[in-house]
C-alpha cells in the first residue's frame, strides 16, 4: 500500500526536514498540531463550510467538446479549479493552513508567491479571519504579474519585494523563510506548495486533495468511469498532487506531471528538474530533484509563467517519478501560449499560463489517442493574472 | 587531540574566551582570503569559521547574502575554498578552520569526497546550517571517519530533548544562536542567554560558542562573560564590504584586535 511520508516526513529518499535549528521546533509544533486537528471533527466541518460556502467548492468538470472535436481524438475534460474564489486552486490550502494558524492563536501570517496566486489566496483568508499578512514576492514577478500585487494590496496585505538572488520565487521562499526565523513565535508561514520541510508536503497536500477526492466522484457521474488519464502543471506541484494523490492507486488511471519546458530542455533554460533528470538536492528544507550546477548552486529557472519558475519539485513527485508511477513531461513557452490560445478560442475560458502547460501536453497527446479515449486536466487557475505577459509576448501594448 | 579540542583546552588553561571570526571564502576576492584568515589570526582570533558561499543562504541576513553572491561572481566553489584551506595551512598549523555553509554544496561533491578533501587541507569542523541532527547521519558518518568534528547550532528556541540528541553528536564546540532571527539581524538578549546557558551546560560538556548580532567590543565583552568563545560574523564582513582592496586586510585586522582585547 502506498502510504508516505513516513513520520519522519521523508518519501522515500526525498523530503525530510532540512532547516536552522531555530525553525525545528516550530516544525515539530506545526507537525503535532495538524496531526491533531486534520481528523478533528469540528475542524473538518469548519474547513468543509469554508470551502463551500467561501471557495464555491466543489469545482465543476467540464466537457472541452469543441477543443476535443478540433484536435481529433481523445476527449479533454477540464476540473475547473479556476472557477474558485480567488481563481486558482491555491485557496484549498490557504484555507486549511488559515485554519489551523486559528487554532494554534497565531495572528500573524506570511506567504512567498512566484505567479501572485498563493500570495492572493493567503491574503484573502487573511482578510477573512482579521489576520496581518505579509507577502513576499520576487521584485521580478512584482513587474510580471502587477495585477496580483494590486489584489494583495487592496485585501489588506503588505507585498515586500524581494530584490536578492534571481528575484523570482526561490528567493521570496528565501524571504519568508528569513521572517519566519525571525518571527517564530507569533507567526504562521502559510506555504503555498507541497514542498518544503515536512509537514509542507504532507499537509498541502491533504489541503489540495480535495480535487482529486472530487474528481472520482465526478468523472464517474459524467462518463461511467475514471479518466484514462489525469494531467496538470507542476511548478513546486501542490495543483498536481492534489490531482494525482487520490489516483496514485487506481492503476488503471494515468498520472502525468507536466513541468516548465521554458525555450526547450535542451536550451537549458527552464523550470523542469524532473524532466531534465535534475540532480537530487536540498534546498527549502527537503531532498528533492533541483535544478544545481556541478558545484551544488541552484542555477536560475526560466518559465514564461512566474508559478512554474522555480527550481525544485515537491518531495512525493520526486518519488511518483523514481517509481515509475507518473509520468512527468514538459511544454515549452510556446506551447503553453498555443494551448493558451486555443482554450480562449474554442471554449471562452482564459486558462493561467500555468494550467497552460497541462492542456499544452494534453492536446499533443489527445490527437493520436481514439475518441473514447479521456484525459481530464486540471485548469488550476484562470489567466486573468497574465494579460500583460501575454499582451507583451504578442507585441500588444495594454 | 583536534586542533579544536587544544585550542579550547590551552584557552581553558589561560582562563581566556574563545575569538571566533567568521569570513566568506572568497569575499571579497579569493586572493584576499588566505591573507584575511591570517590576519585575522594575527589580530587574535582563536578558531576561523569560512563560510562556503551558497546561491540560497536562507539564514542569512543581506550582509552575508551579498557577500555569498560576491564570492560567488567570482567563481569560488567548494572545491576553491578547501583549496584555500590548503593555502592557509601552509603557514598555520595550529589554528582551527570551520566550515560554515549549507548542504547543497556538499551534497554535490559527495559527503564521503568531501570529508576526505578536509581531512587532506586540514578543515576542523563543519557546521552545515540546514542539516539538523535528524538528517545529518550520513554526513556524521563521513565526517566521524576522517575526524572532523560536526558543529551544530543550537538555538533560544530548541528544547532539552533537542539539546541532548545535540550534545550526543556534537564534537569541537556547540554554536548557540543567541536571537531569533537571521545572521546580522536584531539586537541581542544578555539575560536571555544567561537563563538558558546553564540549561545547555547541563547537556552539553563541549565548549558553547554564541554568535549572531554581536557587533561591537562592547556586546562582545558581555557575551564572552556568559559562554566560552564569542562568534563574530556580519560585523566582519560588513567591514569587508566597506573596505577597499588595499586596506581591507588592515582594516579587518584592527576591527578584530579591538574584540580580542574586549574579551
Amino acid at each position: 500500500m502506498y502510504n508516505f511520508p513516513d513520520n519522519t516526513g521523508h518519501f522515500g529518499q526525498f523530503g525530510g526536514v532540512y532547516m536552522a535549528e531555530t525553525l525545528i521546533p516550530a516544525v515539530e509544533e506545526l507537525t503535532a498540531q495538524y496531526l491533531r486537528f486534520k481528523d478533528d471533527p469540528e475542524f473538518k466541518a469548519e474547513l468543509a463550510y469554508e470551502l463551500k460556502h467561501y471557495v464555491g467548492r466543489p469545482s465543476p468538470v467540464y466537457h472541452a467538446k469543441r477543443l476535443s472535436e478540433h484536435l481529433g481524438g481523445a476527449q479533454i475534460y477540464l476540473k475547473r479549479e479556476d472557477l474558485n474564489h480567488t481563481g486558482a486552486h491555491k485557496i484549498n490550502s490557504a484555507m486549511g493552513q488559515a485554519l489551523l494558524a486559528k487554532r494554534m492563536g497565531k495572528k500573524r501570517v506570511i506567504a512567498e508567491t512566484g505567479a501572485g496566486m498563493h500570495g492572493v489566496a493567503t491574503a484573502t483568508v487573511a482578510a477573512r479571519f482579521g489576520m496581518e499578512c505579509i507577502v513576499y514576492m520576487g521584485a521580478e514577478d512584482i513587474q510580471r504579474q502587477a495585477p496580483n500585487v494590486f489584489r494583495m494590496k487592496l485585501l489588506g496585505a503588505k507585498v515586500v519585494p524581494v530584490e536578492s538572488g534571481s528575484k523570482t520565487l526561490k528567493d521570496a521562499c528565501n524571504e519568508a523563510i528569513r521572517d519566519w526565523v525571525t518571527n517564530v513565535e507569533d507567526t504562521f508561514y502559510i506555504f503555498g506548495t507541497a514542498a518544503g520541510p515536512h509537514p509542507y508536503p504532507m499537509m498541502v497536500r491533504d489541503f489540495q486533495s480535495i480535487i482529486g477526492k472530487e474528481a472520482k466522484v465526478q468523472m464517474p457521474e459524467m462518463i461511467g468511469r475514471q479518466p484514462d488519464a489525469v494531467i496538470a502543471c507542476v511548478g513546486g506541484g501542490s495543483n498536481a498532487i492534489g490531482l494525482f494523490h487520490p489516483y496514485i492507486e487506481v492503476p488503471e488511471v494515468q498520472i502525468i506531471g507536466v513541468e516548465a519546458g521554458g525555450y526547450g530542455i535542451a536550451s537549458g533554460k527552464h523550470a523542469a528538474p524532473l524532466t531534465a533528470n535534475a540532480k537530487v538536492g536540498v534546498l527549502h528544507g527537503n531532498r528533492v530533484n533541483l535544478m544545481q550546477d556541478e558545484d551544488g548552486q541552484i542555477i536560475e529557472t526560466h518559465s514564461i509563467s512566474a508559478g512554474l519558475d522555480y527550481p525544485g519539485v515537491g518531495p512525493e513527485h520526486c518519488l511518483l517519478n523514481e517509481i515509475g508511477r507518473a509520468q512527468y513531461v514538459a511544454s515549452n513557452d510556446d506551447e503553453a501560449i498555443a494551448a493558451f490560445d486555443a482554450l480562449c478560442r474554442f471554449e471562452g475560458i482564459i486558462p493561467a499560463l500555468e494550467s497552460s502547460h497541462a492542456l499544452a501536453h494534453a492536446m499533443k497527446i489527445a490527437p493520436g489517442m481514439d475518441k473514447d479515449k479521456v484525459l481530464l486536466v486540471n485548469l488550476s487557475g484562470r489567466g486573468d493574472k497574465d494579460m500583460n505577459t501575454v499582451a507583451r509576448i504578442k507585441g500588444i501594448t495594454l | 587531540m583536534s586542533r579544536i579540542d587544544i585550542t579550547f583546552a590551552k584557552l581553558k588553561q589561560h582562563n581566556r574566551k574563545a575569538l571566533i571570526p567568521f569570513i566568506t571564502a572568497g569575499d571579497p576576492s579569493p586572493e584576499q582570503t588566505v591573507p584575511l584568515l591570517h590576519a585575522l589570526v594575527a589580530a587574535g582570533a582563536d578558531v576561523l569559521e569560512l563560510g562556503v558561499p551558497f546561491s540560497d543562504p536562507m539564514a542569512d541576513g543581506p550582509t552575508i547574502q551579498r557577500a555569498s553572491e560576491r564570492a560567488l561572481k567570482k567563481g569560488v566553489t567548494l572545491r576553491s575554498v578547501l583549496a584555500l584551506v590548503a593555502e592557509f595551512r601552509k603557514q598555520d598549523a595550529n589554528t582551527p578552520v570551520v566550515l560554515m555553509g549549507y548542504g547543497n554544496p556538499i551534497e554535490a561533491m559527495g559527503w564521503d569526497v568531501f570529508a576526505q578533501r578536509c581531512a587532506d587541507v586540514g578543515v576542523d569542523g563543519v557546521l552545515t546550517v540546514d542539516f539538523p541532527p535528524e538528517e545529518s547521519h550520513d554526513a556524521f558518518e563521513h565526517l566521524q571517519r576522517h575526524n572532523i568534528a560536526p558543529i551544530f547550532l543550537l538555538a533560544p528556541t530548541t528544547n532539552e530533548a533537542r539539546i541532548q540528541q545535540v550534545a550526543k553528536l556534537a564534537r569541537g564546540y556547540v554554536y548557540y544562536v543567541s536571537l531569533k532571527g537571521v545572521t546580522g539581524s536584531g539586537s541581542i538578549d544578555l539575560s536571555a542567554i544567561e537563563e538558558k546557558m546553564p540549561q545547555l551546560r547541563k547537556h552539553i560538556k563541549l565548549p558553547i560558542g554564541v554568535g549572531f548580532g554581536i557587533r561591537d567590543a562592547v556586546t562582545a565583552k558581555a557575551v564572552a562573560k556568559l559562554c566560552d568563545g564569542v562568534v563574530v560574523g556580519s560585523r566582519i564582513v560588513q567591514e569587508i564590504e566597506d573596505s577597499t582592496a588595499q586596506n581591507v586586510v588592515e582594516n579587518v585586522g584592527r576591527l578584530v584586535k579591538e574584540l580580542r582585547q574586549a574579551i
